[in-house]
């Protein structure tokens, strides 16, 4: 527990949380890497954890019949990956797949979200977090449909 | 931050007057992506160097055809030569596009407002580019690592619509091997072979490291790029003083006397292509004109 909170304080996403629940999130959190071409997670699977990225690069995708694996986007590091299970069914909608050694901090969300239930500072906290990612994410989903080089 | 105006624009030697093409011999073609292309050219009579400065531009005269502008894409400090990177998508490029090595080409400049790269010594710069944006970018790119001592970090964030879209592959791997400057590639789409990133160009820009507060961002790409693009530097906190942009537009005369490129109270030829934001912000975000 004592090597994860220096790790956790150092992503971005968690950046400027206090040590309290800093200390709580530990509590959830685990080390895991995957290997290039590994999958992270697959559509249609239960999520149970999510994961911030520390290093490496991880692919999102669609699997086609026609066309096989489409990337939509890439997450990398500092950045978060996967917020399926913030709202029930709390499945994955698509794949997640690494392209290259990633490592990253795995997350319990059920562990997560009785912290957050039982300390609803905490739950702000994360909800304003997220509500950055999902912002940032519809931004550039906007951006990428409306393809600028062709316009 | 700093001026670019266009004050000390050099002439290149042998070019009289500035609506007079001169003539210069292709020495090179090379392919850069299916409709993209580059040519090297060189003065066709005399050895006099060409002298310009990064972001300045030429107007390309495919003789009986028409003329274009075309930003140069070489290393300035390359004087004998001139370089430029066009895409066949008009009547005079594809026209230049047809010329083998050896045929000749009208050439007037260089004409407009540069990078303030000199200007932006002692910064970090982070380059934002999409599309064919990097060729009017690549002689800032080569004047800062020629001085690279003289710069805080340096992001180059690089965008093209498919890995196929993307300029100068060789040199964005070369640089890609070096340690003193870090350079972002993505694309809007790829297949699974394609290892590096996936995603609209401005998702690289929080990733980029740089201070915001001592940073010069130099942005070149499409309209819509580029507006978003300043949007993601402006939220990382970048000044609006500090964010440069290269406009376009119908550029004819190159020295604003026709008109034809005027954006409010500027004509782009003359008073750009590259300008401050703060400069032109107020005109970047009007529709109608």
């Amino acid at each position: 527990m004592e090597t994860l909170l220096p790790i956790l304080a150092a992503h971005p996403f968690l950046a400027g949380l206090e040590s309290k629940h800093l200390q709580k999130l530990a509590e959830c959190a685990s080390l895991v890497s995957f290997n290039p071409g590994q999958m992270v997670y697959t559509e249609g699977q239960t999520a149970t954890h999510f994961y911030l990225i520390r290093y490496g690069r991880v692919a999102l995708e669609i699997h086609t019949a026609r066309r096989g694996a489409i990337t939509l986007a890439t997450v990398g590091e500092g950045e978060f990956l996967g917020w399926s299970w913030i709202v029930s069914p709390h499945r994955w909608h698509i794949d997640a797949r690494a392209l290259e050694l990633t490592r990253a901090i795995a997350l319990d969300f059920s562990c997560v979200l009785r912290y957050c239930e039982a300390d609803h500072d905490l739950g702000y906290e994360f909800m304003k977090r997220f509500a950055v990612v999902l912002a940032q994410s519809l931004r550039f989903l906007k951006l990428q449909l409306v393809d600028v080089y062709g316009v | 931050m700093v001026s670019n105006a266009p004050a000390h624009r050099p002439q290149a030697a042998g070019l009289p007057t500035p609506m007079l093409p001169q003539p210069f011999q292709i020495q090179r073609v090379s392919q850069e992506t299916p409709d993209t292309f580059t040519l090297v050219l060189q003065p066709a009579s005399g050895t006099a160097p060409f002298c310009f400065l990064p972001g300045q531009f030429n107007m390309l005269y495919a003789f009986g055809v028409g003329e274009v502008p075309i930003s140069i894409s070489g290393d300035p400090a390359h004087t004998q030569i001139l370089v430029h990177t066009i895409r066949a998508v008009g009547t005079v490029t594809k026209a230049i596009q047809k010329l083998k090595p050896g045929r000749v080409l009208g050439v007037r400049g260089p004409f407009g407002s540069h990078w303030p790269v000199a200007e932006a010594a002692g910064h970090d710069i982070v380059i934002v580019v999409g599309g064919l944006g990097l060729a009017p970018l690549r002689p800032a790119i080569y004047q800062i690592l020629a001085h690279r001592a003289e710069y805080g970090n340096f992001e180059l964030i690089v965008g093209a619509r498919t890995p196929a879209d993307l300029l100068y592959h060789k040199e964005l791997e070369r640089w890609r091997g070096r340690f003193d400057f870090r350079v972002h590639v993505t694309v809007d789409s790829a297949s699974p072979a394609w290892r590096n990133n996936v995603g609209v160009v401005t998702t690289l820009i929080p990733r980029a490291r740089f201070d915001p507060w001592q940073t010069a961002a130099l942005v070149c790409g499409p309209g819509v790029m580029m507006r978003f693009t300043v949007q993601e530097l402006l939220q990382r906190g970048v000044k609006p003083e500090n964010i440069y942009i290269s406009m376009e537009r119908n550029m004819q005369c190159g020295i604003g006397l026709c008109g034809h490129c005027q954006l409010g109270p500027y004509f782009i030829c003359k008073d750009g292509p590259v300008f401050a934001f703060d400069q032109i912000e107020k005109w970047f975000a009007l529709r109608e004109i």
